[in-house]
């Protein structure tokens, strides 16, 4: 029982850091877009705007939700809730430092492929229940989109398994002591110079991750010139405040995958600033992903939908499972396998 | 050509630019505390004059109303005690106004002028009734800038 309740409250400390993030992050958005674009982005609700995201929240929870006479009821409310229970619960394994982990569990990493494989569930129930064509064509785009990138996203995931030996988040941060893993050259014995072996792999990643969460350039799913919202087209009030979190959360969710798998975690960028608490470290590197996320935003058009798939299928597949074979292959007859 | 599309060049190149534009100088109108330059001919809200000693100008000859395009305005006349003809009535309605400036082109006197403001938005259609009273009255608030402006217009007309 008192475990119950600890973990609960444990549950607690996380979510909330994770909401309070996101609500940020959508300031942190518009703000950069903004200053991409030279304009000054929100600047009057509280000191800089920051209270921005708490009127936008206020705002969004006091209209009125409207369930169309069509959608299927139950499912077009848990779908949301399912998108937004998914996003917080791929939380758990997350390590914060090097002892901060709700759940210290031994396949970590395919716990979190697993829930962010879910993910597609809650869009492709939206779509489905809200009986109405633009949703229906933006979830076939989105789970389609999405299984096609987590083909690539599971294949760089086995990369840099197979450069560490553990699906243990915490074990894939500490193999990145001597280096992290995007800039690491890995030098067999006797080489003078090593190969930024896990580098491409970091890239594919990131698009990958890109596309995962729906996002620009590869916001087909939403594509509000063609399909007016996309799968969530029917959704207001709170229903899309849940697919909102939700999909930001996921942003931040694989941000951190990100800076777990190839920056190193919680790890301080040298010994000299060691004296910094690693969940700063590793908030700091979420942050610089999330930067990137919202810098490509700015910077890229969207895709046409056959140039996605192009992408996906015929450049990212065969890229990664050729990288998988090399990276073995480099592993094994170069290196020694890992400890 | 394919080595470009591997390595992402064009890419990095827009995401550099877009990096740079990050710390240029912001063009950002802070609207309700900064507002933008309006020519001395911006057409805004009407106002109806006076004479420097208070006399209202107009002097009800209705060419105005037989301008108006969106026939927007309506002149009631009639000759006061002192024998000189001036309106009793002078509404404009503002959801009918096309903003085309031909009634202050079409005065004789001066009398109707579109001023230099342009937030008059209300929050009932009634509001945007326009009577006699509230045109003069808009008239005193704004004289000095219409004056300015027409000033400013003269070698023009």
């Amino acid at each position: 029982m008192v475990q119950i309740v600890v973990y609960a409250l444990l549950a607690v400390a996380i979510i909330i850091p994770v909401l309070v993030g996101v609500a940020y992050l959508t300031y942190a958005e518009r703000r950069v877009l903004a200053a991409m674009q030279m304009r000054k982005g929100p600047n009057v609700v509280g000191p800089f705007g920051l209270l921005q995201p708490i009127a936008d929240g206020v705002k969004l929870l006091g209209k009125e939700t409207i369930i169309p006479a069509g959608a299927d009821m139950v499912l077009f409310i848990g779908a949301p809730i399912l998108t937004f229970f998914l996003a917080l619960s791929a939380w758990a394994v997350i390590p914060f430092d090097a002892k901060l982990v709700l759940a210290d569990i031994n396949v970590g990493i395919l716990y979190l492929f697993a829930i962010s494989s879910l993910g597609v569930y809650g869009i492709i129930i939206a779509g489905w229940a809200s009986n109405s064509k633009y949703s229906f064509l933006g979830s076939l785009r989105s789970a389609a989109q999405m299984v096609s990138y987590e083909v690539s996203i599971g294949l760089v995931m086995i990369t840099v398994l197979l450069c560490v030996g553990s699906l243990n988040l915490g074990k894939i941060i500490e193999a990145q002591r001597e280096g992290w893993f995007v800039f690491r050259l890995f030098a067999p014995d006797g080489w003078a110079v090593g190969v930024p072996l896990l580098f491409p792999m970091a890239v594919v990643f990131f698009i990958s991750a890109l596309a995962e969460t729906n996002r620009h350039p590869f916001d087909l799913p939403e594509g509000e010139s063609e399909l007016v919202g996309g799968f969530n087209t029917e959704y207001s009030s709170m229903s899309f405040a849940l697919f909102f979190l939700g999909e930001y959360a996921n942003m931040i969710l694989l941000s951190a995958m990100t800076s777990i798998l190839f920056l190193g975690g919680w790890l301080p960028p040298h010994d000299s600033v060691a004296f910094v608490p690693g969940f700063i470290w590793f908030a700091l590197k979420i942050a610089a992903v999330l930067f990137v996320f919202l810098w490509v935003r700015a910077a890229l058009p969207r895709y046409r939908y056959d140039q996605l798939m192009r992408i996906g299928w015929k450049f990212f597949l065969p890229v990664s499972l050729v990288w998988v074979v090399v990276v073995a292959a480099w592993q094994l007859f170069l290196m020694g396998p890992p400890a | 050509m394919k080595l470009k599309h591997l390595f992402l060049f064009e890419i990095l190149r827009g995401l550099w630019l877009t990096f740079s534009y990050m710390f240029k100088r912001k063009v950002t109108l802070n609207y309700p505390y900064e507002k933008g330059p309006i020519s001395p001919r911006f057409r805004g809200e009407h106002a109806l004059r006076r004479y420097p000693n208070g006399e209202e100008r107009c002097i009800a000859c209705k060419l105005c109303e037989a301008i108006c395009p969106a026939q927007a305005i309506t002149i009631e006349a009639e000759p006061r005690p002192d024998g000189s003809r001036r309106t009793t009535r002078y509404d404009i309605d503002m959801t009918k106004c096309i903003y085309c400036g031909l009634c202050a082109e079409a005065c004789p006197v001066d009398a109707i002028v579109e001023g230099p403001n342009f937030e008059f938005s209300t929050l009932t259609r009634e509001e945007l009734y326009y009577t006699k009273e509230k045109l003069l009255a808009n008239g005193d608030r704004w004289e000095a800038q219409i004056a300015s402006n027409l000033a400013a217009d003269t070698p023009y007309r």
